[in-house]
């Protein structure tokens, strides 16, 4: 019995932190149809930050301030994730506009070139981040069954990214002008809607997230500079999945794939779990091509 | 316009320079260099099929490293069994197996094994596209799905280490067709035969280029729905053109892996895939000519440069990669052509 | 800003050809070698060596170490007057934890830059990737890390444990002091594969049972799901050949699951100092390893080297038993290129029989039967400041048989 509660909130877990990385890429994809093969890149740029956050702390700062280091490496992260967000939309991102095809290609340029800097600045080997104190053990339920507190605050976290957003996206003056331009772009111009600085801080409050999760991650695992290409295909299927541009869609295409691998993995093995998830999403991609849940336009789309 | 004639006989010119530059290739490189631009030719053989699909029929494919790996898996597969003399072939013996697998039994033919190289890769991309275009799965789409095909494969033949060799893959060959492997003039037949195919697979995508069919996939480039309305169904052209390249992809993994000596699922992933499209982007899409230079000249630098300077290789190619789609969008061959474009014309004008 | 300029498009396509021109330069420079008369290895007044190990990717985090060992043997070698009078050269290249890149490194190395020998791999894939490139070109390879045993290739010398150094006598000792249950979690890969195929075996032998055998790819980071069914299968023991990064991933998870070494005890063969200190002791404290050899040996060899080695790269740093091994390996070599007065690799193949060393982890010697060495065993527990302490070793070095041809329960495993 444990061990199905266990494994249940294992599918949460790992949908959390799926959801968490593909949020940011949901508005950016949905917003400007930009693929942006370096999403994966900010998350890896958020979690250096909270490794440099966490050096600083221990060069400068007395012990006991330690574990407040993590609470401060999330803002930060979202930060520096969403001005090299900024500076890159501005750069490159903003001559890709209607060529979805090339701002795949040209994306991945930049995620070779973003990679490498990672590996100059802090070498190939990866890299560990010490967790805060206060976020060890778990929450023990009963005898032998621990939900790690590690997890439960990502979960914690993506929620409040959500509400975070829907805030923004909805209850937001900023929120209708981006909703305007990703419904139909050419008439919240007519709007009077300057479409070229929302397309600029759309996408930065997108890298920025990517930032955050980049943070979470680090409470898991090393890091490296290939963190980013082991999420970015998950979190392409989540947003695909799940349908662009809705909340709605990317959280409900995270936890289906979440809980697909997890169970999967548990009554089968790690390899055929992650291959079957796949062939799952390929195969409800033939009847819903769309994904789950999308805003779509009466325009055929050329 | 009067140009174009003679911009397609410069393409056929540009192109046989670069083949009689291979053909003597021998003669002033070293044993291994000539083994890597072995590998070269392989990759451009790769990279035309790709240019069809993604140059001339808009198609962007980031997995088809599947292609390219299950064509040199086959052509392995035989090897293999050819260095194992009759008995179970090494990595099976450590996975535990017993005896050999059905479905490997066949590979002991040269034959077997080549058609096969080419006939899967063909069939999966049958399957693959025949799902994917009939749903009008397309654009930004169907270049995810294809990523995601990328990993399952990596995924599948990691995880079967008794059938495929898993994260190894299959190395340690000894002959082909009882030739030696290790023998230079083995290696030197192969390279020639590599440059043979080369021949006719630019032959071939001309032709097909050059008739109808080829003016049919640039449409659908550029304007699938119109093409529809016209009348003519763009998912058989779509599933036609997926097909030739995957088969041109597994010829070229076939003629690869002898000359290699080594295919593992790590060169059927997404970061290989993509590597692709980018020799293919840098050469100039939608020329056959761009994609052969493409693969030759950036595999060449990365050699060249990876040996040297390892750490400056990403930072170059991942620059000239932003630059060249974001201002180059014809790649080098775009280039080329529009200055000598430009100098006739100033000829031109001097003249009038 | 949809137009770009033609100035704009000008200039970028002026600095792709200049650059693209530069790269072809450059390129030219290097082909530009084999112009030359085809070097040996030994003309000169250098002899040039090869250093092969993943400099980048998932095995980075134990393999930069190792190539550091080597060129601080090398470092040394040359300062007493090098090998036969002449200095060493080394030639470093990145494997990049991708295995078709090791084999054509090596061709590099071998065909190219023609070296007299090559200290590398540590993966049994890389191993696997370069054994048919060294055995055309009849090149030598050494192998300094713990492996699955299986092989005896004529060109590799393995200064590192074969199975029945390591593997064999840490199952024995479990099966003694902890308990029947096995449960086997390893990366996905031949070692791991091999190395449980021996233990199925053995256990089945001895009247164990091994209640699970999972397998992760190289790289994998989420084990709340291996975690959870270790937890439901009650193992007395996990038998841990996991390596690379998912080490870190998965024992952070399994401390944050609530499970320590006193509730579980776990094994590991490919965690070493090097890569405690990249999962942090706390996570480690402890667990069991198996090796030949620790920062914490007691030999006066050990202490000098131990010393130096903090010296050269800080003190921050560790020693462990691939970095031991390979600093051993390099001493091992020059020995026999000494004896045998050359580097040819067939005379110094000969001459290597037999050859012993006073090594950090004690005195070693070449079995010339397959090349591998004559090592102690040593079974440790991580302790809370990230070291490892000797809870069980064998009083003599133990003969190296890499085909298990000692025991009658491992008959059916080698072919």
């Amino acid at each position: 019995m444990q061990t199905y509660i266990l494994q249940i909130f294992n599918g949460i877990s790992v949908s959390s932190i799926l959801v968490l990385a593909a949020l940011g890429l949901a508005i950016t994809f949905g917003l400007m149809k930009v693929i942006n093969m370096a999403h994966g890149e900010f998350i890896m740029i958020g979690a250096y930050v909270t490794y440099l956050m966490q050096n600083l702390f221990v060069a400068y700062l007395d012990k006991s301030l330690f574990g407040l280091y993590f609470i401060l490496a999330i803002p930060a992260a979202f930060m520096v994730s969403g001005l090299i967000g900024f500076v890159l939309e501005g750069t490159v991102i903003r001559h890709l506009y209607n060529r979805p095809l090339d701002s795949i290609l040209a994306t991945w340029g930049v995620s070779l070139v973003l990679q490498q800097l990672a590996r100059t600045i802090f070498g190939a080997p990866n890299v560990d981040v010490k967790s805060p104190g206060w976020l060890d053990g778990g929450l023990v339920i009963s005898q032998g069954l621990q939900l790690p507190y590690k997890r439960l605050f990502i979960i914690a976290l993506v929620i409040a990214c959500i509400i975070g957003m829907f805030v923004l996206l909805y209850k937001s003056k900023t929120g209708r002008r981006i909703r305007a331009v990703m419904q139909n772009r050419e008439m919240a111009e007519s709007m009077g809607i300057n479409t070229r600085r929302v397309d600029a801080y759309t996408f930065a409050v997108g890298s920025g997230l990517a930032g955050i999760a980049g943070c979470a991650l680090t409470l898991l695992g090393s890091i490296g500079s290939t963190l980013g290409t082991n999420y970015i295909v998950d979190t392409f299927m989540v947003v695909v999945l799940g349908g662009v541009g809705t909340l709605l869609g990317t959280a409900a295409g995270g936890l289906l794939i979440g809980t697909a691998n997890t169970t999967l993995e548990f009554f089968t093995n790690t390899s055929l779990g992650k291959v079957l998830v796949f062939i799952l999403i390929i195969a409800f991609l033939q009847w819903r091509p769309k994904g789950l849940f999308n805003i779509s336009s009466r325009a055929i789309d050329e | 316009m009067p140009n174009l004639k003679a911009m397609k006989a410069k393409e056929k010119l540009v192109f046989s320079i670069i083949v009689l530059v291979l053909v003597l290739a021998p003669l002033f490189l070293t044993d291994f260099r000539v083994n890597l631009l072995g590998k070269f030719i392989a990759y451009a053989i790769l990279a035309m099929g790709l240019d069809l699909i993604w140059g001339f029929t808009g198609i962007l494919s980031l997995g088809h490293g599947v292609f390219f790996g299950l064509g040199a898996y086959s052509m392995a597969m035989y090897l293999k069994l050819e260095a194992a003399h009759g008995r179970l072939p090494d990595f099976m013996s450590w996975s535990g197996l017993e005896a050999l697998p059905w479905f490997w039994k066949p590979f002991t033919n040269s034959a077997f094994a080549l058609l096969m190289a080419i006939l899967v890769p063909t069939v999966l991309a049958f399957f693959v596209g025949f799902l994917t275009f009939k749903n009008r799965i397309r654009g930004v789409y169907f270049s995810i799905l294809s990523q995601a095909l990328s990993i399952i494969f990596v995924v599948l033949f990691v995880g079967q280490q008794a059938y495929t060799g898993g994260t190894n893959g299959l190395t340690n060959y000894k002959t082909i067709l009882g030739f030696s492997l290790s023998n230079s003039s083995t290696k030197l037949t192969l390279y020639y035969i590599s440059i043979g195919l080369l021949i006719l697979t630019y032959a071939l995508c001309n032709f097909l280029v050059k008739r109808r069919i080829g003016r049919i996939l640039v449409a659908i480039r550029d304007g699938e729905n119109r093409v529809r309305f016209s009348g003519y169904n763009p998912t058989t052209y779509k599933i036609f053109v997926y097909c030739l390249s995957a088969a041109l992809a597994g010829l070229a993994g076939a003629i690869y892996v002898p000359q290699v000596g080594i295919i593992s699922p790590a060169e059927m992933g997404i970061v290989p895939s993509i590597e692709m499209i980018i020799w293919v982007a840098i050469g100039g899409r939608g020329t056959l000519i761009g994609a052969v230079i493409g693969a030759i000249f950036v595999n060449g630098l990365k050699s060249g440069i990876s040996e040297s300077f390892p750490d400056v290789w990403s930072y170059f190619i991942g620059f000239t990669f932003i630059v060249v789609v974001l201002f180059m969008p014809n790649g080098v061959v775009g280039l080329v052509k529009k200055i000598v474009g430009n100098l006739v014309s100033r000829r031109l004008k001097s003249l009038s | 800003m949809k137009n770009i300029s033609l100035t704009t498009k000008k200039r970028a396509a002026g600095l792709i050809s200049a650059t693209l021109i530069a790269g072809l330069l450059l390129t030219g420079c290097s082909s530009s070698q084999p112009s030359k008369p085809a070097e040996t290895a030994g003309s000169g007044d250098k002899i040039k060596v090869g250093i092969l190990h993943s400099l980048s990717g998932t095995m980075a985090i134990s393999e930069v170490s190792v190539k550091d060992a080597e060129m601080m043997a090398i470092e040394e070698i040359n300062a007493s007057g090098g090998v036969l009078g002449k200095k060493i050269e080394p030639i470093v290249e990145d494997g990049a934890s991708n295995w078709p890149n090791f084999a054509e490194k090596a061709k590099k190395l071998l065909q190219q830059d023609k070296v007299a020998t090559v200290f590398g791999g540590w993966t049994s894939a890389s191993r696997k990737a370069m054994l048919p490139v060294f055995e055309e070109n009849n090149g030598l390879l050494w192998y300094p890390v713990q492996y699955e045993g299986m092989e005896a290739s004529p060109n590799i010398f393995y200064s590192g444990a074969a199975p029945n150094q390591q593997i064999v006598p840490a199952v024995e000792w479990l099966f003694k002091n902890k308990g029947k249950k096995f449960f086997l979690l390893g990366s996905d890969y031949v070692f791991p594969r091999t190395a449980n195929k021996i233990i199925k075996a053995q256990l089945k032998a001895l009247g164990g049972e091994t209640v699970a055998e999972e397998y992760t790819p190289l790289g994998h980071t989420d084990y709340s799901t291996i975690v959870n069914k270790i937890k439901a299968s009650k193992p007395d023991v996990v038998f841990n050949t996991l390596n690379g990064d998912s080490n870190v991933a998965f024992f952070k998870q399994l401390k944050d699951a609530g499970i320590t070494s006193k509730d579980l005890t776990t094994l590991s063969v490919s965690v070493a100092e090097e890569e405690v200190r990249g999962i942090g002791a706390d996570n480690m404290k402890g667990q069991l390893v198996s090796w030949n050899y620790y920062q914490t040996t007691d030999t006066p060899e050990n202490k000098e080297f131990v010393k130096k080695y903090k010296a050269k790269y800080g003190a921050d740093r560790v020693t462990d038993d691939p970095i031991e091994a390979a600093y051993d390996q390099v001493y091992l070599w020059a020995a026999a290129v000494k004896k045998a007065g050359t580097t040819d690799v067939d005379k110094v193949k000969e001459a290597a029989k037999g050859i012993e060393f006073k090594a950090p982890e004690g005195l070693v010697k070449i079995e010339g039967e397959n090349q591998h060495l004559w090592k102690p065993v040593r079974i440790g527990e991580v302790t809370a400041d990230g070291l490892i302490k000797e809870i069980w070793s064998t009083d003599k070095t133990v003969k190296p048989d890499p085909f298990l041809k000692s025991y009658d329960w491992a008959k059916g495993l080698s072919n």
